[in-house]
């Protein structure tokens, strides 16, 4: 068949996209998913200098760098239909001509034309506002300027205590900037929660050091005479010297172009569209921020999102969605302090009662606004938490679910001890997830068994759910909520799910783990006997060989364990496709002496082998044939080197940067730091292979958020992030903890990975681990807070391993009978396997196949190129 | 046939590898000490490599009922081979050669290489 686009080129259309922020972003991402790219060809015009970017986590750019944020780091879309400008500015639209124009004078021509052009902020008219050193907080660019600003700045002010101005506040405190809060309203966060969850707030935000002032009008800003920001001065108070202000005081719909070619906006600004985001012309749109669905704009991405996905319907010409208003519930947690406010949180519906918990010692600000039903019991309208958020993934969905609470409603934001913690059924219809719109009901239709979600099939647990729907996908509130429906629903439906390890054990490997610590078993034989059935494979013996070595440290060759090992750790190396092996000797943090380097090329010219520098800081020597591992490693153990585990499902490396000894900008000793955590985990056997990472500033250069644990060094300290991976999904490590000293962060590190090798499936790395137990709200709770008590033995368990490491290659060169496994043929040992061929590239060898076996006969000659 | 080693010195569900009139035989060895020998190629991986793979059992309906089939997994991409027959479980078209085996006075003992499958 020919490609039918040939034919209907002349009658492609073209569709111009004008903003290219994180709402343009998805709408073209949805337009090339669901086909729009097919008719159309999109133009996207972005004005900022860079593609779309998490704006949400933009106070964490100082942190982890522009690239991290983007979601768009290559630059352009992967179809060919889709041209992105940036650093273009549209100027002007002609609606009945359907053009636009661009800032250099270009005119594009559209058939249907996208605005996504967001919102700026707003800048109350004070005198002073135009100084230099005064800020917006948008862009990247602004947290640049900021951060320029904020050296030797003796203070600085943030305008605005809303939701944004806290973000900008936290920037400039991260900063090390003494920062004010100033705030109009009698308190913070006056949209969201009420003056006495505003207050608990401030309490909270005041003892981080910051400074907060509510009521206060800003009178002006005072400049020096090189027309810097010198002072704030409000009204009644005296001038407050410092050197930067930023302005965070609320934000306009960018609706400019729209309203000046005679496009209808709405009283209050923003294009005003309709249900279907299309706006008073027929051919125009528009979505996110700079759009007035029904006069009212929103300031959150998920509206702004369904939006998008509103207009793609709308331009496919299926089945068309509506954008009807939106769940402006948050969840959040600012400087450290969570934050939730959902549902009528001002209780302004007729004849409604207040719940109110309140701990002022602890911080903690509970509302619940409930009103009373037709038949005489109580649903929650809405609510606000303060200080603990945690009962939100619960209670968000009972809003507007008809739902009836329990007979003592004030039980649900009581603490735990305190007859907390009840019970709940949600119906089916209420919304779990809001940030991508998922109900119940479909969460049950996900794991039921006529689901076709996950490749074809239902989906298996929660982290699968959450994969497969994108419940809980967003900012991770309802994780703990999505786990218990899909929990709930196996129980009830009284289907056990199948979550056998194999034919061989009706168990998971958590189970099977806790089964083998409990009885103390050490043999396979054993433990099949037991609890098995049939003689095991190659799924359910390297699983339990793992657990025997988390639990034990032996050696995994000694006695019968040598034949449970997977294909890798069986020989102590890592094989390859033609049947050799490649060894990777242990090079921690990347640190090496010349010396060492020196012995690891004469070993590889040795024993003839190829070459690599890995993605872990180490060197690959590759091509090595069975026989010849015990030599290759008895000169790598003389020159004082160990295994590097690279074979194993267990602690590969820990990578680092240079750090504080050398660079100009580490603040801590990120190499040391790794050199100590690789050799405090080394030779660690866990569900699947674990890497780490330090860098020595927020610089980031050891790609640690890429990890399995990551650590990157603060002015105060180490923060630590958890459950990254590159792989074929990659995952940015989240921050479990922040500021932590050396101590307290290994204290963390131990306690983290032997909650994940106890716990997690086999072969679940921890950023799906992290999904099936609930989050990292769950992992901070046994980990940070200790709130399962398993504290002190966890940590016991890991001194254990630390005590009890040996290196297990200069164990095997040292032992005859483990020995006596590496030859090439049992009975002729100094016989190289014929089928071993090598070719050569780049003036080295490469693997080499061969379409059947090699026979040596009688005649060909042995062996290949050595 | 070539005597290849002792019993013992092949451990319970594990393989070694013989040179067999120079061609490279694996031999394993079962939980109950049955012996069988196979060619060591992987036709999959397509490299020597079948004597190093795990050992184990799995069961496999039949028409008269379940029957535990001791295989080995290939080391390289885990294709499952049926020990008795060298026939890939996953798999009917695919098997590997098949040698005669015995043990004699607690040697290996690795005879001809079978014409047919057997079934």
């Amino acid at each position: 068949m020919t490609d039918p686009t040939r034919h209907t080129r002349h009658l492609r259309k073209q569709l111009v996209v004008v903003g290219h922020g994180m709402v343009g972003h998805r709408f073209v991402q949805a337009a090339i998913e669901r086909g729009l790219t097919e008719t159309y060809d999109i133009v996207v015009l972005g004005e900022e200098p860079r593609p779309a970017y998490d704006r949400v986590a933009l106070t964490s750019f100082f942190e982890v760098g522009a690239d991290a944020l983007s979601f768009l780091p290559e630059g352009a879309y992967d179809d060919p239909r889709v041209t992105l400008r940036l650093n273009t500015e549209v100027v002007a639209l002609d609606a009945a001509a359907r053009t636009v124009t661009l800032a250099g004078g270009e005119q594009l021509r559209y058939d249907e034309l996208v605005l996504a052009t967001g919102a700026a902020p707003f800048v109350p008219p004070v005198p002073g506002k135009d100084l230099d050193n005064v800020f917006v907080y948008r862009t990247i660019e602004d947290l640049e300027a900021i951060r320029e600003a904020s050296r030797g700045a003796r203070a600085g002010a943030v305008i605005g205590g809303g939701l944004l101005g806290l973000e900008a506040a936290n920037a400039l405190h991260q900063l090390g900037v003494p920062t004010h809060v100033v705030e109009m309203a009698p308190r913070l966060m006056a949209v969201q929660v009420d003056d006495a969850g505003g207050a608990t707030l401030k309490r909270h935000i005041e003892e981080l050091g910051l400074s907060v002032h509510t009521g206060v009008m800003t009178e002006l800003i005072d400049g020096d005479a090189d027309g810097k920001v010198s002072a704030i001065k409000f009204k009644d108070q005296d001038a407050l010297p410092l050197d930067l202000v930023i302005f965070s005081a609320g934000i306009r719909p960018r609706d400019a172009i729209a309203r000046e070619a005679g496009i209808d906006v709405a009283e209050r600004g923003g294009v005003l569209v309709d249900e279907q985001c299309r706006s008073s012309d027929e051919h125009v749109w528009a979505i996110g921020e700079c759009a007035a669905p029904g006069g009212r704009m929103y300031g959150l991405v998920a509206p702004g999102y369904t939006m998008a996905e509103v207009v793609v319907d709308t331009l496919l010409g299926g089945a068309a969605g509506a954008f009807t208003g939106a769940d402006m519930s948050t969840k959040l947690k600012l400087l450290g302090v969570d934050v939730a406010s959902f549902g009528d949180a001002f209780g302004t519906t007729e004849d409604c009662l207040e719940l109110v918990f309140a701990d002022a010692v602890a911080g903690i600000y509970k509302k619940l606004v409930v009103k009373e039903n037709a038949t005489g019991g109580f649903e929650l309208l809405g609510g606000i938490l303060v200080g603990d958020a945690s009962a939100y993934g619960v209670l968000r969905p009972m809003v507007g679910s008809g739902m009836e609470l329990p007979e003592n409603p004030e039980e649900l934001i009581l603490p735990a001890g305190r007859g907390g913690g009840v019970e709940l059924g949600l119906p089916d219809e209420a919304q779990v997830c809001s940030c991508n719109d998922v109900t119940k009901a479909q969460i049950k239709a996900a794991v039921s068994e006529d689901s076709t979600l996950n490749d074809g099939g239902p989906c298996s647990d929660a982290g699968c759910v959450t994969r497969c729907t994108r419940a809980g996908a967003t900012c991770g509130s309802c994780k703990t909520v999505v786990k218990k429906i899909v929990e709930d629903h196996f129980a009830a439906t009284g289907k056990t799910v199948d979550r056998s390890l194999c034919e061989h054990f009706a168990m998971t490997r958590q189970e099977l783990f806790e089964v083998v610590a409990v009885h103390g078993y050490n043999r396979f034989d054993d433990i099949i006997e037991g609890h098995g059935r049939g003689r095991g494979c190659d799924i359910c013996k390297p699983a339990v060989a793992s657990i025997l070595a988390s639990l034990l440290n032996h050696h995994v060759l000694d006695g019968s364990n040598a034949t449970l090992q997977d294909t890798n750790d069986a020989y102590l190396a890592n094989l390859q496709k033609n049947g050799t092996y490649s060894v990777v000797p242990r090079i921690p943090g990347g640190e090496i002496t010349p010396d060492r380097l020196i012995v690891i090329g004469e070993v590889a010219k040795e024993f003839g082998l190829y070459t690599k520098i890995t993605g872990g800081q180490r060197i690959d020597l590759f091509g090595a044939r069975m026989e010849d591992l015990p030599a290759i490693w008895k000169r790598l153990v003389d020159a004082g080197m160990e295994s590097g585990h690279a074979y194993g499902k267990s602690l590969r490396t820990v990578k680092s940067c240079v750090g504080s000894t050398w660079c100009r900008y580490g603040v801590q000793d990120s190499v040391g730091m790794a050199i100590e955590l690789e050799l405090r985990y080394r030779g660690l056997r866990s569900p699947h292979k674990l890497k780490g990472g330090v860098s020595g500033c927020a610089r980031e250069c050891a790609e640690a958020r890429s990890k399995d644990f990551g650590i990157i060094a603060t002015e105060k300290g180490w923060n630590l992030y958890v459950c990254g991976n590159g792989g074929a999904i990659p995952a940015h490590a989240q921050l479990l903890a922040g500021d932590l000293d050396s101590a307290t962060l290994i204290r963390y590190l131990d306690r983290f990975l032997m909650y994940y090798i106890r716990t997690a499936d086999r072969l679940q790395r921890t950023s799906y681990w992290m999904d099936a137990i609930g989050g990292l709200d769950r992992i901070r709770e046994v980990v940070v807070d200790d709130a399962l008590g398993l504290g002190s033995e966890l940590e016991a368990a890991m001194a254990q391993h630390v005590d009890s490491y040996f290196d297990e290659w200069k164990a095997t060169i040292e032992d005859p009978e483990k020995l006596a496994r590496f030859v090439s043929f049992v009975n002729a040992p100094g016989t190289p396997d014929p089928n071993i061929t090598f070719r050569e590239e780049r003036g080295q060898i490469q693997a080499a196949t061969n379409d059947g076996p090699v026979s040596l006969g009688a005649t060909i000659p042995v062996g290949a190129p050595r | 046939m070539t005597p290849v080693c002792r019993l013992d010195q092949i451990r319970r569900e594990s393989g070694v590898t013989a040179l067999v009139d120079g061609e490279a035989v694996a031999v394993f060895r079962t939980y109950d000490d049955e012996v069988f020998a196979l060619s060591n190629f992987d036709p999959y991986g397509k490299a020597s490599v079948l004597s190093r793979g795990i050992v184990g059992t799995r069961t496999v309906q039949r028409e008269d009922g379940d029957e535990q089939v001791p295989f080995v997994a290939s080391p390289l991409l885990k294709q499952p081979f049926d020990l008795r027959t060298g026939a890939c479980l996953d798999d009917p078209a695919v098997a590997v050669p098949t040698w005669q085996v015995r043990v004699v006075d607690g040697v290996v003992l690795v005879g001809a290489r079978r014409e047919t499958l057997a079934s």
